[in-house]
């Protein structure tokens, strides 16, 4: 399980079933069918496939983010590209982000780093599994690997140390061997095993997780097995009546959504991930869409949940939407991050697939008004499907890389200029409006008039939906920057409406003043959004990235930097996590994030699922 | 002599880009700070040169001096501050500001262009703007709404009653006032003083300071000139000038009050801890200010005037209102700036010496001023005021603040600091004023002053120059800031000395003697009274010694009173008296063992004592200094002993603190008459009241609160026991000595 938001890979397994999704229109146009053709060619050599698997490394990078053919490239004349023909912004020539890249970070095309190019088998720990298991694997006729990019394959997430030890190093521990149960059943056969022989299963399912919640804890002695979830990619079923579907954890997003389509319906749960991340992990890491306001967040979702055990089995006797019988098992395993066992099938809600979607923006005179123009927004409980703010330095961005290059073009950005807002402080918000079309049209009013008294302008529909698309192409940019001695990250954080401004500005301010206190020698970019609107309060994310040169270990530089902004949020009363969970990275801050009672709480919950910690990927507690 | 080049035709202040928007995080390599400064000079560059081209050496002496006094530097504070400004122990240069005065026109100097540089994140407004803010906010409007639930009035009539409040307290900052004050107190300033010498390095510190985040400004409080003067310098050196909190008695003044108010003053009770409409409006107002970076707020940590020229313990009302802001998050970080102004000659001197002794400090008064502008004609010599390191709040509380309290609570409610933050207030006050007190500039005759009060009725002036010269190097063994005016022989330093100061002593036949005049004629009271004076106006200027001696002093009278070696009892002998007098002199708190460990080090340092593990005893030459060192404190401990045995013999039952001064005091004033002690120090009303807190921090006397203010009640019998333990008839026992 664990893996979310924010990043890369997997493309999807197919097992014999279809290839024929992609017909639904879906904006990023992602081709699945090269999935199943790639597919045809893998069998592994080391590897005991007793079905047909594709394996999703194919055609994702192994050492970044995506797609192995979407990536920014710097052409012969020097100007930005972004390869491939999957999303939009595919084939595009930026002039000026070159521009951007010298100006914000001062990196120089002249000043490359290069990763190793491909994955040097004979640094990677040997693979110690005892004959007996695989034995009995084979007995269970479930399919595993003992091959090497296999198993890094799944030792990691995407948190920037573990991009950078790819490039350049290799993790000092990895599963030693992967396996690819197909059902339910499977699950419990390889769990039972693994408390027969005693070895370490960590749960994976897309791969994104940003909080080292993968990483294989280096004390481990015992053989750990990656249980790779994405062969149980089915929809078990629908029921039209009850607006629900029964679906196998190992699902990636983005294949639920066109599969539901295909009967009319949507989860509508978005999170940037969504390309990559699967079911079971959205549930083990409580995650977060950017929907929500409409479709609510994984624990809104979730009707219904199978999850297996070294105790066995934990599921409710029924699919109600509300039950009182005691505290919500459910919230036991919803941000379990893989402590506790694997969850196997989800039964989720879905909704019609909306007959209107709108995008749309809108530009304030400053970050202070647009926040309180969300925060009107959220205290009339009208927001849209999807609210963001970004502030200057994202927009400034945009319209580097020609994201919002229409705001600098059209009349309004003029009208801009004239109404007096100056271009270095004003920020933007983009919208998304779903639903009929008619309630969307008067949503869209009731919005924009709100921001009107705000002093906000309307964009146009065209610059939201880019600032929407910018969303799943930053993630490919930190491997342009890691190429130029720029590393960079994301995190976010939850805060109450009146510390929202205070947070920003602090956190902001903390990384610029801890970059220069560690020698950074350029000043970094430092910025954020804020992306989820609630009655009580807002999600912030924050983007930081800065040129390294000069600095003998970045990572650990990063890291200090990183761990300082955490420590700023959480004295300007922001959470530990909105969404992208706890895993090993944050785990110093659990005690003072929910008391140590409440540590209490959930480590005698582990004590008892799990007494002889067969989960030990050591995350959370 | 070259022509001065004008203060002020610099061009036009061009802030380097990221001055002024440094938290956009967007382009280029970072400005370093030199950059930053380069942009916008002080006038420092030209003075330098001009000053090294026509006074040669002048600073080096004091480079010198600094330089010797370094090396014991540094060691105060708690551990737990590794402050980058406790260990660069070398202190800045002084720039004379009046010199310029006297050459160029004060008009033009009173109309100049002034375009201050401002905090980078300030949203401009109107002192008006403030007040509403003010009364608009969350804050207030939640206190007005409780206080009109509770007393079942009308929300209405709380709130004018807070514009009222606001109206008397707030400041009305124009710059017409500002250039009125500029032009007069050029005049006033150059009057008064030879010279008024500032560490331009200081200032340049300050003027990034306020760029970068809100500013509080802590001056040490001598005298009323503290202000005037420090808005003075501000205004000269183009930086936004400060509002200040005062004291609402000058608001008794007519004209002046209002001239104050638009000169940045704002106003604030003398206590008001009982009104919550008060506290939360003032703390508001104090906040807004802040936060906004309207501009720095100044106010003094000691709370008033010190009468004795000894730094006062801190007051920790208003710093913990600054710090609020920084607590909950409200500004990124918070400049605390230590500033040490120093008088050759304080202008209240024989003023504050009336005031000890019971004759009461008379009412501010504008026909009070007219009179005293008699003292126009005499001369004050020379202040020194020497801008701090800018201390950041943030580094200061990094890892001591417990975030949940302010977590968990909106922003808006009032909320009594936790006892962690209580803490933390009192250990940043006291930080400060130690480091008010290590920037002090000490002059000869502060010397001068404590070597003649061991030396009294009289003492032959070679010999005094002899000894002024041995403390001069011991001081500044103990890290004294010393000011000998450069290539100025010993004599004509003191005798320049006491030329300015000739109403405190004389030189008669070779010998200096104390300036009492009128004893000879009148009665015995009258005799003791005026003896009295002159003792406590001397002393005023000794005291300037005490906070830099008193740990090494310390250290001397537990050697001398235990007689004995032992490290523990000394320790223990040294711990007592430090409790003792923890309201005299300044302590950071809870650090008694680090104290007296630094009390040795010095004593050690310059040839005193020797130690091992276990013992310390003094070499041979070292009696002299371990004698000086106590006889130096003596004054204090027969006045304390005197004070503890008047509450242990006399004080009745319950009493009140106006009860009790004049007793004691006519106690003291007796034993002086019948000549049965010397000790005219003990009727210092500033030593009755520190002696009578200590006694009630030591739980010998009951401090309770009744409805007409605070009575006292005394426990005989543990005021007999330290009397005793002072005498050192019995040891003092601490289980800390332990670790030593």
């Amino acid at each position: 399980m664990l893996f979310l938001q924010l990043l890369r890979f997997v493309f999807v397994g197919l097992v014999l079933v279809l290839a024929v999704f992609f017909t639904v229109h879906n904006v990023f146009s992602i081709q699945m069918s090269e999935g199943a053709l790639s597919s045809e060619f893998i069998m592994g050599l080391q590897s005991h496939l007793y079905v047909f698997l594709p394996l999703r490394q194919e055609l994702l990078k192994w050492n970044g983010w995506g797609y192995n053919d979407s990536k920014f490239i710097f052409n012969k004349k020097g100007q930005a590209e972004f390869t491939g023909k999957r999303y939009r912004l595919g084939g595009m020539v930026l002039p000026t982000f070159k521009e951007w890249m010298e100006k914000t970070f001062g990196a120089s095309l002249d000043h490359k780093t290069t990763s190793r190019a491909t994955l040097n088998v004979n640094d990677v720990p040997p693979s110690i599994v005892k004959e007996e298991f695989l034995q009995d694997l084979r007995a269970a006729k479930i399919s595993y690997s003992q091959d090497a990019e296999d198993r890094v394959f799944r030792a990691h997430g995407h948190c920037l140390h573990e991009i950078f030890i790819l490039r350049e190093g290799m993790f000092k521990r990895v599963p030693d061997i992967v396996v690819w149960p197909v059902c339910h059943e499977d699950v419990v056969k390889i769990v039972e095993l693994a408390c027969k022989h005693n070895l370490c299963i960590i749960p994976f399912g897309g791969g994104t997780s940003v909080s080292s919640a993968l990483e294989c804890p280096e004390e481990e002695k015992r053989t750990i097995v990656s249980l790779d979830t994405s062969q149980m990619n089915r929809i078990l079923w629908i029921d039209e009546k009850n607006l629900t579907a029964c679906v196998e954890a190992g699902i990636v997003g983005q294949d639920l959504e066109n599969q539901l389509a295909e009967s009319g319906f949507c989860t509508g749960h978005e999170p940037d991930s969504m390309e990559f991340s699967s079911l079971g992990g959205w549930v083990a890491t409580r995650a977060s869409g950017m929907k929500k306001t409409i479709y609510g967040n994984i624990e809104d979702m979730v009707i219904h949940i199978k999850m297996v055990t070294p105790r066995g089995i934990v599921e409710k006797n029924c699919q109600v939407p509300r039950m009182s019988t005691g505290p919500d098992i459910h919230h036991f395993i919803m941000g379990s991050e893989g402590t506790l066992g694997v969850v196997t099938e989800v039964t989720i809600k879905i909704r019609p697939v909306p007959e209107y979607q709108k995008y749309g923006s809108v530009v304030f005179p400053n970050f202070e008004r647009g926040v309180a123009c969300l925060r009107e927004v959220a205290k009339q409980r009208c927001a849209p499907a999807s609210i963001r703010l970004v502030d200057n330095a994202q927009f400034q961005f945009g319209k580097y890389v020609d994201l919002l290059r229409q705001i600098s073009l059209s009349k309004g950005f003029n009208l801009l200029l004239f109404k007096g807002f100056d271009p270095n402080i004003l920020c933007v918000a983009t919208l998304l409006f779903e639903g009929d079309r008619e309630k969307v049209l008067q949503h869209e009013k009731q919005v924009y008039d709100i921001a009107t008294k705000f002093g906000g302008l309307a964009a146009g529909e065209d610059n939201g939906q880019r600032g929407y698309m910018l969303t799943f192409v930053i993630a490919y940019l930190r491997d342009l920057g890691l190429d130029y001695y720029v590393i960079g990250e994301s995190f976010e954080t939850s805060v109450p409406w009146d510390r929202v401004l205070d947070l920003c500005r602090n956190v902001k301010e903390r990384i610029v003043r801890e970059c220069k206190e560690k020698g950074v020698q350029f000043a970094p970019l430092s910025t954020c959004r804020v992306t989820q609107t609630y009655d009580a309060g807002a999600c912030v994310y924050f983007y930081f990235a800065f040129n390294y040169r000069g600095i003998s270990d970045p990572i650990h530089v990063y890291e200090q930097i990183e761990r300082a902004a955490r420590e700023e949020i959480l004295a300007n009363g922001g959470s530990l996590s909105h969404h992208h969970g706890v895993g090993k990275l944050r785990k110093r801050w659990m005690k003072e994030s929910i008391s140590d009672v409440g540590l209490g709480m959930l480590r005698s919950v582990k004590e008892y699922v799990d007494p002889n910690n067969i989960f030990g990927n050591k995350n959370l507690l | 002599m070259a022509p001065p080049i004008a203060r002020r035709s610099r061009p036009p202040p061009s802030l380097p880009q990221r001055a002024r928007q440094p938290s956009r995080g967007g382009a280029g390599r970072w400005v370093p700070r030199e950059v930053a400064a380069a942009g916008r000079p002080l006038r420092r560059g030209r003075a330098a040169e001009r000053g090294a081209g026509r006074r040669g050496g002048a600073r080096n002496t004091m480079a010198a001096a600094t330089a010797a006094a370094a090396p014991g530097r540094g060691r105060r504070g708690a551990p737990m501050y590794s402050q980058k400004e406790l260990t660069s122990k070398k202190r800045d240069e002084f720039e004379d500001i009046l010199e310029e005065r006297r050459l160029s026109s004060d008009l033009r100097y009173a109309m100049k262009c002034y375009t201050p540089v401002i905090y980078k994140g300030l949203s401009p407004c109107k002192p008006n703007a403030i007040k509403s803010a003010v009364l608009q906010s969350e804050q207030v409007q939640y206190v007005i709404k409780q206080l009109a639930k509770e007393m079942g009035e009308s929300p209405d009539i709380i709130q004018e009653e807070a514009m009222e409040i606001l109206d008397e307290m707030g400041h009305n900052m124009q710059l017409g006032a500002v250039r009125f004050f500029a032009f007069t107190l050029s005049k006033i300033f150059k009057q008064l003083f030879q010279r008024v010498c500032v560490n331009e390095e200081g200032m340049q510190r300050l003027q990034h300071a306020i760029q970068e985040h809100p500013v509080v400004l802590l001056p040490s409080h001598r005298s009323y000139i503290d202000f005037l003067m420090l808005s003075y310098l501000l205004y000269t050196y183009d930086l936004a000038l400060p509002v200040i909190a005062a004291g609402i008695d000058f608001l008794g003044m007519k004209i002046v009050g209002e001239l104050l108010r638009r000169a940045g003053a704002f106003f604030m009770r003398r206590s008001f801890g009982g009104n919550r409409l008060y506290w939360a409006v003032f703390a508001e107002y104090v906040k807004t200010m802040l936060r906004n970076g309207y501009a720095p707020v100044e106010f003094f940590l000691e709370g008033t005037r010190s009468r004795t020229a000894k730094t006062l313990t801190p007051k920790f009302g208003l710093l913990s209102i600054v710090m609020e802001p920084f607590f909950k998050r409200e500004v990124f970080d918070t400049y605390l700036v230590p500033i040490s102004i120093s008088y050759e000659r304080i202008l209240e001197e024989s003023l504050y010496a009336y005031e000890l002794l019971g004759v009461p400090k008379p009412k501010e008064s504008t026909s009070g001023l007219l009179k005293a502008r008699r003292i126009l004609s005499d001369n004050f010599g020379t202040i020194h005021i020497y801008i701090g390191q800018p201390v950041s709040l943030r580094t200061l509380a990094s890892g001591r603040i417990n975030r949940c309290p302010y977590n968990l609570v909106p922003r808006h409610l009032p909320q009594k600091p936790s006892e962690d933050i209580q803490e933390f207030v009192s250990d940043v006050a006291y930080k400060m004023e130690l480091l008010q007190i290590e920037n002090m500039v000490l002059s000869p005759w502060v010397l001068v002053a404590a070597v003649l009060l061991q030396n009294l009725p009289a003492m032959d002036f070679e010999l005094l120059i002899e000894k002024t010269l041995w403390l001069k190097g011991l001081t500044q063994t103990f890290g004294g800031f010393i000011e000998w005016p450069d290539n100025l022989c010993a004599k004509k330093a003191i005798m320049s000395g006491l030329t300015l100061h000739s109403n405190i002593a004389r030189l008669v036949d070779g010998h200096v003697v104390l300036n009492d005049k009128g004893v000879e004629d009148g009665g015995v009271g009258e005799v003791v009274f005026k003896h009295a004076l002159a003792i406590l106006t001397c002393a005023t200027y000794r005291n300037q010694l005490l906070n830099v001696f008193v740990r090494p002093s310390l250290v001397a009278i537990a050697l001398q009173m235990t007689r004995s070696f032992r490290k523990e009892e000394v320790y223990n002998y040294f711990s007592f008296l430090r409790d003792v007098f923890s309201d005299e002199f300044i302590f950071f708190p809870g650090i008694s063992l680090k104290d007296f460990e630094e009390g040795c080090f010095l004593l050690t340092k310059c040839d005193a004592i020797q130690t091992n593990q276990q013992e310390i005893y003094p070499t041979n030459k070292g009696g002299v200094i371990v004698s000086f060192l106590s006889a130096m404190f003596t004054p204090f401990v027969e006045g304390y002993q005197l004070i503890f045995r008047y509450l242990s013999k006399e004080a009745k039952e319950a009493f009140t603190e106006k009860q009790f001064i004049p007793g004691v005091r006519n106690f003291v004033f007796q034993l002086l008459e019948k000549g049965n002690t010397q000790c005219y120090e003990a009727l210092s009303s500033d030593m009755q009241k520190n002696a009578l807190a200590a006694l009630v921090l030591l739980g010998a006397v009951k401090k309770e609160k009744m409805s007409n203010g605070f009575t006292y009640n005394v426990n005989q019998e543990a005021v007999n026991k330290i009397l005793d333990m002072f005498d050192a008839r019995i040891p003092v026992q601490k289980p800390v000595a332990a670790r030593l």
